[in-house]
């Protein structure tokens, strides 16, 4: 029973990975209308300038969590002024496939000149050592994690939800050309959007380094498990992939400890259920 | 570009016209086909070094200036057995290669070999652990240079339980090379009285251990056994740091781990960690030497791993058995037969021999990674901390199950 706790325990941890990155989708999807398969490139990145910013420039990790969605989800912006905004209008798969390239390239690109094992990036002193829960072992960091990711989804739920940013958000996917008579600047908008999207890629990258390595191929592997993730939780729904990250770290941990051979499986047999009897996702309303 | 081909077809045409004058017989090209993972997580120890490696080999050769012509191709196995079969059997059937090198990952390796045989190719393989490859499923076309299963159950698995660690969990890859690496261990574990207590078998590639790791610290086990490799064995390490495993009493066994890890993993970290190589480069001058070298042509200037020490002198004693033999045969079990007759000998692993079940003699190290304090550059990580002979390290002749030895 104990073992099962600890295992719920480690199942939240990545949990959370799971629901900042299917977060960032849904955002990106609900409002941009875009499958952004870039989000695993743009996660490992994330990771990467906090490595920078530590190794150049001798800056610690508090800021890195600061600096590295700004810096990474200034790049996103950029991304989406140069490429993404052409293809408002057209099929969702034009948007897949260019994403889908980005990543390729910025994968190959970091392949190139990092090598595959990737880099070790240290635990910051304050979050160092680990508590004795009786049951397992917690490490202070793993803790930071799951409490801060919390937060963090909470927040982003919402701004999008609950404020008038959010609100004005929401109509301009319904319909941009009615907010844009209301003198609201959609295209801004829309940029800052993904903007905050990739930014919270990023954050997640920056809150996995000290646990993985910061490796080129970090995303790439994680990728897939959070589009199915998206998908289980219904496409574009805010609180739908929060909660079913979570849900499915969860799923996956207790995986680990029945039947470990499956672990990298379970997600994907998931998927496939829901998809047979609610294809919209369990929170998805259909389009 | 364009200039170039044209100025090398001139000059091959010109080269065969001398040819066939001179010795009508003698066939003298080579072309090398170095089979890896390129890009994923068994890159850094073999893949690109590989290649590089084996050009390496062919320059120092010198055969070019013997009127050999040597061409080297290299490909990518994504870690996927029926990928790396696809490319091998490619290469033999239309780009006409001898000899397959390096191609890390047992389950590709394993699958290659029957390939090999069956083209009566050369294959040199440096990057793949299992020692089914010089054992159950020998061939006369294989030669398996570096390291094996066997070799790291011996050296590290076995000093550990005579070190007094005798309850063992294992954590290992669930793949062919996880299994033969678990197996090989198990045996030198209660072979020295003591017991595996259990295990779990992850999937490849997996990046969070935290589970596993759980359940083997609850198993109250004195040694983690990792029989995983590359990225899976970093992952383990530094997250088990994370959970205060070894605070906790419990000692890693990380049987196999190549340079490349420890540069991943970082010092902090690693330091103290046990483990056995056969090859690291700074052992002695001519390792340095070659490491010098090898890493200024290196896109990150990494010195060689031991798999791509293996790649280079194992390409390096086939030129040898080649040039014995006067010319190439194109016959894969012909040439291997040579390379088993003529004992090894070169910079990287010293001297040696080649078994008749195609394993590859030579001194195993056993390696203690140095505290931060004490490494003196990038990449200065070792503290030697014993020498095994290599005939106590790989498997006696007596105990393989090679066909091969019955005659």
């Amino acid at each position: 029973m104990q073992a099962l706790y600890a295992q719920l325990l480690v199942g939240l941890i990545n949990g959370s990975f799971y629901a900042l990155l299917s977060l960032g989708l849904a955002v990106i999807f609900g409002m941009l209308n875009i499958i952004n398969f870039a989000h695993g490139a743009l996660y490992m990145m994330g990771a990467f300038v906090a490595y920078f910013l530590l190794n150049i420039g001798g800056i610690n990790y508090w800021w890195a969590l600061l600096l590295a969605p700004i810096i990474v989800g200034i790049f996103g912006m950029i991304l989406e002024r140069t490429m993404l905004q052409w293809l408002t209008g057209l099929d969702h798969l034009y948007g897949l496939l260019l994403t889908f390239g980005i990543a390729l390239i910025v994968q190959g690109v970091f392949q190139n000149y990092f090598g595959s094992s990737g880099m070790p990036y240290a635990i910051p002193d304050q979050l160092k050592g680990g508590m004795n829960l009786g049951f397992m072992f917690l490490p202070i960091y793993r803790g930071w994690v799951v409490i801060f990711s919390l937060i963090v989804c909470v927040a982003t739920w919402f701004l999008i939800e609950k404020t008038r940013l959010g609100a004005y958000l929401r109509a301009a996917t319904e319909n941009p050309t009615l907010v844009r008579a209301f003198g609201v600047n959609v295209p801004r908008m829309i940029t800052l959007t993904y903007g905050l999207g990739v930014g919270l890629a990023a954050l997640a990258g920056v809150l996995s380094a000290p646990i993985n390595q910061v490796r080129p191929l970090m995303g790439a592997d994680l990728i897939i498990v959070v589009f199915a993730v998206v998908v289980i939780g219904g496409m574009g729904s805010i609180m739908g992939s929060i909660i079913t990250g979570f849900a499915l770290g969860v799923i996956e941990g207790m995986t680990k400890y029945f039947y470990p051979e499956a672990s990298n499986t379970v997600v994907f047999v998931l998927m496939v259920l829901v998809l047979l009897v609610k294809p919209t996702g369990l929170t998805g309303r259909a389009a | 570009m364009m200039t170039k081909s044209i100025a090398s077809f001139l000059l091959g045409t010109a080269l065969a016209v001398t040819a066939t004058g001179a010795a009508f017989a003698q066939d003298k090209t080579v072309k090398i086909g170095a089979l890896s993972d390129q890009s994923g997580l068994y890159a850094d120890l073999g893949g690109p070094g590989s290649t590089l490696a084996a050009q390496m080999a062919i320059e120092d050769s010198g055969l070019a200036a013997k009127g050999w012509k040597i061409d080297i191709i290299s490909g990518d196995h994504q870690n996927k057995p029926d990928i790396g079969t696809a490319i091998a059997r490619q290469w033999f059937d239309v780009d006409k290669v001898d000899v397959i090198v390096d191609v890390p990952n047992s389950g590709v390796a394993l699958a290659v070999n029957n390939v090999v045989k069956e083209k009566n190719g050369v294959y040199i393989n440096s990057g793949a652990a299992t020692s089914d490859l010089t054992n159950a499923q020998c061939s006369p076309n294989t030669v398996h240079w570096t390291y094996d299963t066997y070799m790291l159950a011996h050296t590290t698995g076995q000093a550990l339980v005579k070190a007094g660690g005798d309850t063992w969990f294992f954590l290992t890859a669930d793949y062919a090379f996880g299994a033969a690496l678990e197996r090989d261990t198990t045996a030198v574990v209660t072979a020295n009285g003591g017991k595996v207590v259990g295990g779990v078998k992850h999937p490849l590639n997996t990046p969070d251990f935290s589970s596993f790791l759980l359940q083997a610290q609850a198993s109250k086990a004195k040694i983690i056994g990792l029989a995983n490799a590359g990225g899976d064995t970093t992952n383990t390490i530094k997250q088990a740091a994370e959970f205060g495993i070894v605070k906790g009493g419990q000692k890693l066994a990380a049987l196999l781990l190549f340079l490349t890890d420890v540069k991943a993993i970082g010092l902090e970290t690693a330091q103290g960690l046990n483990f056995t190589e056969t090859f690291y480069w700074d052992m002695n001058d001519q390792t340095r030497a070659f490491s010098k070298r090898f890493a200024e042509k290196m896109k990150n200037n990494a010195p060689p791993t031991m798999v791509q020490a293996g790649v280079y002198a194992g390409v390096r004693h086939y030129f040898k058995a080649l040039e014995a033999l006067g010319g190439n045969p194109h016959d894969g079990a012909k040439v291997v037969e040579k390379m088993k007759s003529m004992p090894t000998e070169d910079d990287l692993f010293g001297k040696g021999e080649i078994q008749p079940n195609g394993r590859t003699i030579h001194n195993a190290y056993l390696f203690e990674v140095k505290k931060p304090s004490e490494s003196e550059g990038p990449w200065d990580f070792y503290k030697l901390v014993g020498t095994v002979p290599g005939d106590q390290a790989f498997t006696p002749l007596s105990e393989s199950k090679c066909a091969l030895l019955k005659k």
